[in-house]
């Protein structure tokens, strides 16, 4: 829970290789003082100084270094490509038309990152310059930070933040420890205590600590936040002791003291090699689906673009075998060019002809989709929606490279706790040998009424169960991590106000201690803080019991579980362990094992979170033998973690159980909800947690994931034992295969509705057998195929007991799946970092559990039900507006060139441009990117409430189906079309003609730019019959775009312009609107390149219509209030809706997800036992019904019928 | 207290712009704007079809190709190269009264205007009477941009390939050549004539040649290429700004001459003419043809029959579509209706 970093450790570790080639280990000495001679002598090594670099460039080298790294995209590298041969060959068009548009994009990108730059180099002096205190020959001295030393003793007053890393010698506080909070790191608000060692603790003024003659061992820095080993050797009298330093005695860089007068601490890790520093490491990046389309295109536009070139080239050879047409009389060749070789003139005219037709492939489309990536990401920040009020917080987006994956995701994989979860802890109950004991009903430890109509359990506790009683509740005020936050040390004032009263809380990393501890305060046992390694409890007759600590087994995550050890005031020594039941049953040598079991089964299937409580009574010589146990792999400074866990291991065993607690974690508002939307948009959404199976199972049904006519199916370890895996899987897999082929059959009948679908359950230990790779036998290799295979069919998979790394392999396996599906992966704790940062798309719930998920998402949210409206509303926008976006810049480039190709045929292949220089260059970054940008930043083709009450909509972009081939095609046969259109159309209209009523004639360039202004009024027009959102700026930008378009013309023409060599625009606009019929022809191109995709529309439109014009229909019929007076199911198309429009009614309907379905607990139940006998009603479940649950059925309101429509 | 504040500080702006709720205009493309409006666009589109069309049909045309290729032909003398300072006469007949004002033009055909080599083998800045690149042209005139060291003035391709045929036009009346009277003002764009290209302000302007060469192919230089009008030589000589605004496409027709003067104000009377043609302008050697073409122009300039029909093709099918689209309306009912 919360404290396994395995994950992160493995994943950072990714990019630390190499480290094994360092020295394992260094050696610091405190205030830089020698060891007294005859110690081992020790190799001095160099450390860095403090100075944190987090900026790229210096002023030297920021121009080199960008250049180089921007240069480094391929567009860029394509442009400058282009850009040089304009440069070296002679070429149609200048280097500007190239060149300026790439300057512009490399300036903005330059000046975006050197600014940001410069805000990191602000940053860094500031933190460098900051003033340290530093103790000197036994004074404080100020420092630059920078000037810090490793080896330095250090002096922080509260509040400070530490300036690197550093081991805390001794506190203000008299037992040696101090508060911490490490927001800033990992998230986590919440005081952590960091101890001193023993023997420096004493030492707390200047001149003591000046005094201290020590040396300290520990590895090379590492990135692992959370992992330390070190040692300390501290020489008293010239004799040295050693201490183990571990990751509570180490002060990280920008954690904050707190609650905490001052502290000494030297300093080990410095600058670069800081843990924070070594964290700051760039995620890999992550590429969207659309993105790949974008690039598949761009491959097929450079093929079209060579080929373009190759087939002109020819063609000019070709032509021009005749020498006149070559070079007529009027036409000569420069004596040079006359001797260059024929290869080399034909390689330039190739050349010449990529240049010309260059600007198919658009620079500013990059640049295009960056700023709509950027700019259009601050629309999930704004959402109001996505804010949560409680936390404060809103969405954050960490890429906003991914925005319209969003709008395609297949997969979600949840955390449960935390994520579905609410991760409130509540202590429901506990049971000790069987008696259930419930805080909200007694207060001294009778025993609930409603139990005791439960046989199994034994009614009248004799003086033995009395003992374990005692025993278990003070196991459970022992066995924990928590501490005790008193209010009155935050606030001085509050202290005078609330004297007496106990305004004391509980902290923890984990919630389910919190919430056990604060259980055990409602049954009489007040934990009350801990106090020179006293544990001081308030027992029921108001006592005060003390226990010392002798040691802390701390929890992770593949032990699940922790021990203390304790001393009581008799003397007596206790290790009290508690844990998940299956890792505690098989140590437990003795206690009322099946009475537990029975009732921690039954509140695991009610979805309680259930641990059991078991003790060890210790004898002196045990004790010594845990000790010695203990003491010697904490000393190790190699592999440590796992000497201690096999000292644990041993340690931790001949338990006698106590009992167990019962703690709930509640949904969370609208999870049931958000998980129908996502299965109706068609996504299949995985429950991925490490929890047990019946309480994992149990949450499944309650967020409706699996519904009453889910069919089960399971891959446990329970199954593989009685059947081999193999057998298993196959049998699974020809359940759900038959059941598929009925399903076939049962659309064409018309039965749809009645066939079942299924949920799979699969556990860790399963899961890593299906998994691995295959030994002996081949067959093996394929199970990886059935498993998938089973899993495709299923709507809902949870698997359970899953290890982190696990979460990420599950993650792994879809996405290398055929179909190559997008993935989501969503969780909020440390455990659920590896999967985010595996899936397509990672988005961390701001939860309890510190902010690791968070900083390494993509997305975070605040809730669970953010996850609807990110997907559903915004993902669904996203996509609709960034596919336009790529397909228009396809579309209006074609327009945009291919009339120049079509030219190339009428002026001898001479590569002569038909559109003048400006215009070539501003056509992509001014008078046509704008209309386009913002349509890609604002569009919405349905409305969003629409979106988010019908997510079956959210199929129709299933599958990048908007960016399909056959689309692309059709974009691209549009462009081609209006091309021809254009250029056709202006070739016939000049042909020997005059187009004034003086009949004076036109030049080439009055034709150029007939074409490029019915060019550019018809690609901005197609931008507006496409759009569907039309605010105040779309009117702005589309027809100020055409209106700068026509005022640039006339600037551009009415100036002979200075510092031009050329004049052929002069007057060419201008002359060509006073003509009559270039007007005419103007809008007669216009209207004809137009109508085709009109007429496409409106047809598909009435034959083909998707779900989304059919809504789109119903929404203007009833003028955007459709959702007040139509279902919205009846509008779906009939084959694409209908097989999950089924029963979506009385799922609606029902008001209630959780408690109030009996029916959902009882069919659960039949299928695990392979019953379908559906009226057996199992005692338990009457239980459910009791009175317990109707006292706490207020609590579940929240997750009420939002869902109606 | 601290958590509030931070709540605020951190609450999104509630504007409608950042909450994507601005009030939009949503237009949709249903069959029943599209219908009536095709129906619109192309009732519009043919009405200005026929206007066009009809407007196309009332203006005359005359063309005449004088190329000379065929042996009948009366240029053909002068077709051969070698021939020099040939005159032919091109007599043709004119039925009925040729409405003026009559606009004469000559065209070439097969002949590139738009080669890019060709197309910028000039130097805008010499052409703008700039004294510097009189000394030294823009190396874009290669390969005549100097002869020897002597610079070309007007330098570049296009002003040395100038046409250079002349035309005189006489009517037969009464077996008497009567002279038709050419106006060749403002044949040339306006401000091509008054901006564009200017002479260096020298005078005379002969002066300002010095020590530069006509181009090879003209046979005079250009301060001289109006003897009879001292305001039409040098860069604004009408005929020279005509050829200079290169064409768009090898087929082409460039203004020559206006007739609006004296007897044929109205335009051409019926009868006999006879067109004296200076052959000059080698066109054989690439395929190229040569012709003059009378023509009368409308409000909507010269005979374009294309743009017409394209209207009334564009209209119809406007027509055409809307009735389909009903049709599939009415067969197919769109969903909206049930």
């Amino acid at each position: 829970m919360g404290m396994d970093f395995s994950t992160l450790r493995t994943l950072i570790s990714r990019y630390c290789v190499g480290e094994e080639n360092w020295v394992d280990s260094r050696t610091i000495y405190i205030g830089h003082k020698e060891p007294p001679p005859g110690t081992e002598a020790f190799i001095q090594q160099r450390y860095p100084d403090n100075r944190i670099v987090s900026s790229k460039y210096t002023f030297w080298n920021f121009v080199p270094k960008n250049m180089f790294e921007q240069f480094r995209r391929v567009a860029n590298f394509y442009f400058l490509i282009i850009f040089l041969v304009q440069l070296i060959i002679d070429t149609p068009t200048s280097p500007i038309t190239s060149g300026l548009p790439l300057f512009f994009v490399i300036t903005v990108t330059a000046i975006k990152q050197g600014y940001e730059d410069w805000l990191r180099h602000k940053a860094d002096n500031s933190v460098n310059q900051c003033p340290i205190h530093v103790v000197q020959h036994g004074k404080v001295v100020r420092k630059q930070s920078r000037k810090l030393r490793v080896g330095d003793v250090v002096f922080m007053k509260e509040n400070e933040t530490f300036p690197c890393d550093l081991i805390l010698l001794s506190t203000s506080r008299d037992d040696g420890t101090c508060y911490v909070t490490t927001a800033s790191l990992d998230g986590e608000s919440s005081h952590k205590t960091y101890y001193a060692v023993q023997d420096t603790k004493a030492f707390n003024t200047e001149e003591e600590v000046d005094s201290i003659h020590a040396t300290i061992e520990c590895e090379q820095p590492q990135p692992d936040l959370y992992k330390f080993v070190g040692r300390i050797n501290i020489y008293m009298d010239n004799e040295p002791v050693a201490r183990p330093l571990g990751s509570e005695n180490l002060l990280l860089r920008g954690a904050t003291l707190k609650n905490t007068e001052h502290i000494y601490a030297v300093a080990i890790y410095t600058g670069m090699e800081t843990k924070m520093a070594l964290n700051y490491q760039s995620k890999t990046q992550k590429r969207s689906a659309v993105e790949k389309s974008m690039n598949a295109y761009l491959v097929v536009y450079l093929c079209i673009l060579i080929s373009k070139a190759i087939i002109n080239t020819a063609l000019k050879y070709v032509w021009q075998a005749d020498s006149n047409r070559d070079e007529p009389w009027y036409n000569d060749r420069t004596d040079t060019e006359r001797q260059r070789h024929i290869v080399i003139r034909a390689f330039t005219d190739f050349l010449a002809f990529m240049v010309l037709f260059n600007y198919i492939i658009p620079v500013s489309m990059y640049v295009t989709v960056e700023m709509q990536k950027f700019l259009g990401s601050y629309f999930i920040m704004w959402d109001d929606e996505m804010f949560d009020e409680e936390l404060g917080e809103r969405a954050v987006v960490n890429t906003s490279d991914l925005n319209e994956e969003l709008g395609q995701v297949e997969y979600v994989f949840t955390d449960k706790t935390g994520t579905l979860t609410e991760n409130n802890m509540e202590f429901i109950e506990c049971c000790v040998d069987g008696h259930v004991y419930v805080p909200d009903v007694i207060c001294n430890g009778q025993v609930m009424p409603g139990a005791t109509s439960m046989d199994m359990i034994d009614t009248s506790p004799g003086p033995g169960a009395r003992e374990h009683e005692e025993l278990f509740f003070r196991a459970l005020c022992l066995c924990h991590t928590v501490q005790v936050k008193e209010e009155e040390t935050v606030d001085g004032i509050k202290h005078g106000i609330h004297q007496g009263k106990s305004t004391s809380f509980y902290i923890s990393s984990s919630p389910d201690e919190v919430a056990l501890v604060e259980g055990m305060k409602r049954l009489g046992f007040t934990y009350l803080r801990l106090k020179d390694s006293h544990m001081e409890i308030l027992n029921r007759e108001d006592e005060i019991e003390r226990f010392e600590l002798l040691e802390v087994l701390t929890f992770d995550s593949v032990r699940r579980r922790m021990s203390v050890i304790v001393r009581s005031t008799t003397g007596e020594r206790y290790l009290f362990c508690k844990g998940a039941d299956s890792s505690i049953f098989p140590r437990v040598v003795s206690g009322k094992v099946e009475q537990v079991r029975a009732r921690v089964e039954h509140n695991a299937v009610e979805g309680l979170r259930t641990l059991c409580v078991a003790y060890r009574p210790l004898s002196p010589e045990q004790y010594q033998e845990v000790c010695h146990l203990l003491n010697g792999a904490k000393l190790a400074l190699h592999d440590r973690d796992k000497r201690l866990a096999e000292a644990y291991d041993v340690i931790e065993k001949d338990l006698i159980l106590l009992g167990a607690t019962a703690v709930e974690d509640r949904l969370q508002e609208k999870a049931a909800d958000t998980i129908e939307s996502l299965h109706k948009a068609g996504m299949k959404v995985w429950v991925l947690t490490g929890d047990k199976m019946e309480t994992a199972a149990a949450t499944c049904y309650a967020s409706k994931l699996f519904h009453r006519n889910t069919q089960i199916l399971e891959l446990t370890t329970k199954r593989t034992e009685e059947q081999s895996l193999h057998d298993v899987l196959f049998d699974l897999s020809r359940t759900v295969l038959r059941q598929h082929g009925g399903m076939a059959r049962d659309t064409f009948s018309g039965l749809s509705g009645d066939c079942t679908d299924y949920g799979l359950i699969i556990d860790g230990a399963t899961l890593s057998a299906v998994m691995r790779p295959s030994q002996e036998d081949s067959n093996s290799g394929n199970y990886k195929e059935i498993f998938l295979e089973i899993c495709r069919n299923c709507s809902a998979v949870l698997c359970c007991r899953m290890a982190p790394l696990q979460k990420a392999q599950i993650v792994k396996l879809i996405k290398a799946s055929e179909e190559h599906p997008i993935t989501l992966a969503i969780g909020d704790g440390a455990n659920d970092v590896s999967m985010i940062l595996e899936a397509h798309v990672g988005i961390g719930i701001m939860g309890k559990e510190g902010r690791q998920a968070v900083r390494n998402s993509d997305y975070a949210i605040p809730k669970f039900k953010h996850l609807k409206k990110i997907l559903l509303v915004h993902g669904h926008y996203y996509y609709i507006r960034i596919s336009e976006l790529v397909q228009y810049f396809f579309y209006k480039n074609v327009c945009f060139i291919f009339p120049q190709f079509l030219y190339q045929f009428f002026c001898g292949f001479s590569q002569q441009p038909l559109y003048d220089t400006a215009y070539l260059t501003l056509y992509n970054i001014s008078f046509t990117s704008l209309p386009i940008l913002l349509y890609s930043l604002i569009e919405q083709h349905i409305n969003m409430d629409i979106l988010k009450k019908d997510p079956s909509l959210y199929r129709d972009i299933a599958k990048n189906s908007l960016l399909r081939w056959r689309i692309f095609i059709y974009w691209t046969i549009l462009g081609v079309y209006d091309a021809i259109v254009m250029f056709f159309g202006a070739y016939f209209l000049f042909d020997n003609t005059t187009f004034t009523s003086n009949g004076q004639m036109f030049g080439n360039w009055t034709f150029g730019t007939l074409v490029f202004t019915v060019l550019v009024f018809t690609v901005t027009f197609k931008l507006a019959l496409d759009t569907h959102y039309w605010t105040w700026i779309n009117h702005f930008v589309i027809w100020g775009s055409l209106i700068f378009f026509v005022v640039f013309s006339l600037l551009w023409g009415g100036i002979i312009w200075p510092f031009l060599n050329y004049q052929r625009m002069y007057y060419v606009f201008m002359q060509m609107l006073s003509s009559g019929p270039a007007w005419f022809s103007i809008i007669l191109l216009i209207t004809a390149s137009l109508l085709p995709d009109v007429l496409k529309k409106v047809i598909c439109r009435a034959l083909w219509p998707t779900t989304t014009e059919r809504i789109q229909n119903a929404d203007k019929l009833y003028k955007g209030h459709l959702s007040e007076f139509t279902p919205l199911a009846s509008l779906h198309a009939p084959p694409k809706a209908g097989g999950h429009r089924r029963g979506s009614g009385n799922q609606r309907n029902a008001p209630n997800p959780r408690r109030s379905e009996p029916f959902s607990k009882k069919i659960m139940f039949t299928r695990w036992q392979r019953t379908p006998d559906y009226s057996t009603f199992t005692p338990l479940l009457r239980f459910a019904d009791g009175s317990r649950f109707s006292k706490q059925g207020h609590a579940y309101s929240g997750a009420g019928p939002e869902t109606s429509v | 207290m601290v958590k509030q504040e931070r709540e605020i500080g951190n609450r999104p702006d509630n504007t409608a712009f950042t909450q994507q709720r601005l009030p939009a205009w949503q237009p949709m493309l249903s069959a029943g704007i599209v219908i009536p409006g095709f129906v619109l666009i192309g009732l519009a589109f043919i009405g200005i079809g026929v206007a066009l069309f009809v407007t196309s049909r009332s203006i005359q045309v005359l063309e005449m190709d004088y190329t000379g290729v065929e042996p009948t032909s009366p240029c053909f003398r002068c077709s051969d190269p070698d021939v020099k300072n040939c005159v032919c006469n091109l007599a043709f007949n004119i039925d009925t009264l040729f409405k003026g004002p009559v606009f004469f033009y000559y065209g070439l055909s097969n002949y590139f205007q738009n080669y890019r080599k060709y197309s910028v083998s000039k130097d805008d800045d010499q052409l703008s009477g700039d004294l510097d690149n009189f000394e030294s042209p823009s190396d874009t005139c290669s390969p005549y941009e100097t002869v020897g060291s002597v610079p070309i003035v007007p330098c570049g391709s296009i002003a040395n390939s100038m046409f250079n045929d002349t035309f005189k036009l006489y009517q037969i009346v009464n077996g008497n050549e009567k002279l038709v009277p050419f106006d060749g003002k403002g044949i040339a764009w306006w401000t091509d004539y008054n901006v564009k290209y200017r002479n260096p302000s020298v005078t005379p302007l002969k002066n300002a040649f010095n020590n530069t060469v006509k181009p090879i192919s003209w046979p005079k230089p250009a301060y001289e290429l109006d003897t009879s009008d001292a305001a039409n030589n040098g860069f604004i000589n009408q005929d020279f700004l005509v050829w200079m605004r290169t064409a768009a496409l090898p087929d082409f027709r460039k203004l020559y001459r206006r007739i609006t003067e004296g007897d044929y104000a109205k335009g051409l009377p019926a009868g006999n003419y006879t067109l004296k043609i200076a052959y000059n302008y080698p066109v054989l050697s690439f395929q190229g043809r040569k012709m003059v073409v009378f023509s009368n122009v409308s409000w909507m300039g010269g005979k374009n029959e294309f743009l017409g029909i394209a209207y009334l093709v564009v209209g119809s099918m406007c027509v055409f579509m809307s009735i389909v689209m009903l049709i599939v309306y009415a067969k197919f009912k769109f969903p909206e209706e049930d």
